[in-house]
């Protein structure tokens, strides 16, 4: 398995030709309270860079773009009975969707975790 | 907003040191959040909470017939205002539209006014043009301002301030607090019973710090400030309220005194008397929804046919109700509590229900309980 991360902090975790897409623990930090996610429905064909999520704090509402292109395959459903598992676990249980890629090619211009610590100490 | 204009408050280092996340508005540095939106907010209204609003414009109009000359401008009722007495107030335009909102409080020989940190500028430029001369408008830039808010701010608040206690809602008195003169009045924008604190800029540390030094008081940020007031159902400047607005429109219809009614003699007079007679042609109202997912400012309201017939102006989740909530303005035949109401924010329908405000029930400290 291999962990990406992108600049619009999703966190992609790629196992063969199936990945689990979230957000990254800086991203809940600095969202605040989530309240409200929604996940993409399964089967629907994401392009890199689409919006593919909702995630809506007390504040504010943000996007969660595909890191890569895909089929989705499944939507966290927990996030649904309660979202601040985002904000506890952001990296594991709060996971948002499960994409089958349809181009590995495009995990080429991601981050790996180390790249990505160094640079949101610069944001 | 240019970095370089971006003024800090007196708690500034303090905010810091509490852990605050900063953020800019209204032209300061500003304390959004410490530990968390929800915690703070459901803390206020469970405990107290601690707020820094000196970015509010703290203004002394002084002169001879000052009561009668800030009558021509605001629709309450000041020259029956008794002294150490506070009074909701709006400053209007002409046109019966609002300039501001604002709390003026009979202070001796002149009037201490509160306005919103993001017009005060504009506010103390429209004032010293309409207000005739010999009426001084003075700018207290030396004071801060905190806010103690929730159902123990009077037990905590009155071992240091003796006397406090004894105010009711919207009354104010000078005290002294951890050695330091400050003017303390009983009012607030959360709802919660508590009392707003003004004090030297140079004594908000020393201040601050004995607040927050019992158990019962944390430092709260903008973040629950705005939650608390949308669930109290008070409308925001800037947001709720602004010059497209008039008091009536805004369901603030208890801000034109009884005797301004009949009367009149208020800039916009005309048009907001005309509004109370025969109803004006948009309302505020509150709004619940279902499910999770916040409506926001700026979202369409929609009839049966698809047709815009109002906006939302402040949308958000209620951490006290578990659900969203939110205000909007809508064609008045369409604002009937309980009704359905269809929002449209990014292309997405929800289903809301117009219902009265507030949301959560105030516990001001009135006379008799």
């Amino acid at each position: 398995m291999s962990l990406y991360f992108t600049k619009d902090h999703e966190w992609i975790d790629v196992q063969g030709d199936l990945a689990t897409v979230g957000i990254s623990d800086h991203a809940q930090h600095a969202l605040g309270d989530i309240v409200f996610a929604e996940a993409p429905t399964p089967g629907r064909q994401l392009k890199k860079g689409e919006e593919a999520a909702v995630v809506e704090s007390v504040k504010a509402a943000s996007d969660v773009y595909a890191p890569v292109s895909g089929e989705v395959i499944e939507a966290n459903a927990a996030l649904g009975d309660d979202p601040s598992i985002v904000n506890q676990h952001p990296q594991s249980e709060g996971w948002f969707f499960k994409l089958r890629l349809s181009d590995p090619s495009e995990l080429d211009g991601l981050m790996d975790e180390a790249a990505y610590t160094d640079w949101i100490k610069t944001l | 907003m240019d970095p370089d204009t971006i003024s800090t408050l007196p708690l500034d280092d303090w905010h810091r040191r509490q852990g605050a996340r900063m953020v800019p508005f209204a032209g300061y540095s500003m304390p959004v959040q410490y530990e968390g939106i929800i915690a703070e907010h459901l803390w206020t209204r469970s405990s107290a909470g601690l707020f820094d609003v000196s970015h509010m414009g703290q203004l002394a109009v002084h002169g001879s017939g000052v009561d009668r000359a800030l009558e021509a401008l605001l629709p309450g009722d000041l020259l029956g205002l008794k002294d150490g007495r506070l009074r909701y107030s709006l400053l209007l335009d002409d046109s019966g539209g609002i300039v501001d909102d604002l709390m003026a409080t009979r202070r001796g020989d002149h009037f201490y006014v509160v306005v919103n940190g993001a017009t005060k500028a504009a506010d103390i430029d429209y004032l010293r043009q309409r207000l005739p001369a010999g009426i001084v408008v003075d700018h207290m830039k030396e004071q801060a301002l905190l806010a103690l808010q929730g159902p123990r701010a009077a037990e905590m608040l009155e071992p240091l301030a003796p006397g406090v206690s004894e105010l009711v809602f919207m009354q104010g008195g000078a005290f002294t607090l951890a050695g330091q003169r400050a003017w303390i009045s009983r009012s607030g924008y959360t709802g919660e019973d508590g009392f707003e604190i003004s004090v030297a800029a140079s004594a908000a540390e020393a201040v601050a710090d004995t607040l927050l030094a019992g158990e019962l008081v944390k430092p709260i940020g903008l973040g629950a400030r705005d939650s608390l007031r949308l669930e109290a159902g008070l409308p925001l400047y800037g947001h709720d309220l602004d010059r497209q607005t008039t008091p009536i429109m805004a369901d603030l219809g208890f801000a034109v005194s009884k005797r301004r009614r009949v009367d009149g003699g208020f800039a916009g007079a005309a048009r907001i008397l005309g509004e109370i007679d025969q109803g004006p042609l948009l309302r505020r109202i509150g709004f619940t929804l279902d499910g999770r997912q916040p409506v926001r400012e700026g979202a369409r309201v929609l009839d049966g046919e698809g047709s815009e017939i109002g906006r939302v102006t402040s949308g958000g989740f209620s951490p006290s109700l578990g659900q969203p909530i939110g205000m909007a303005y809508v064609a008045t035949a369409a604002a009937v509590a309980g009704g359905p109401l269809t929002l449209e924010q990014r292309g997405k329908l929800f289903t809301a229900t117009a219902v009265p405000m507030p949301f959560v029930p105030h516990r001001y400290h009135r006379k008799g309980n």
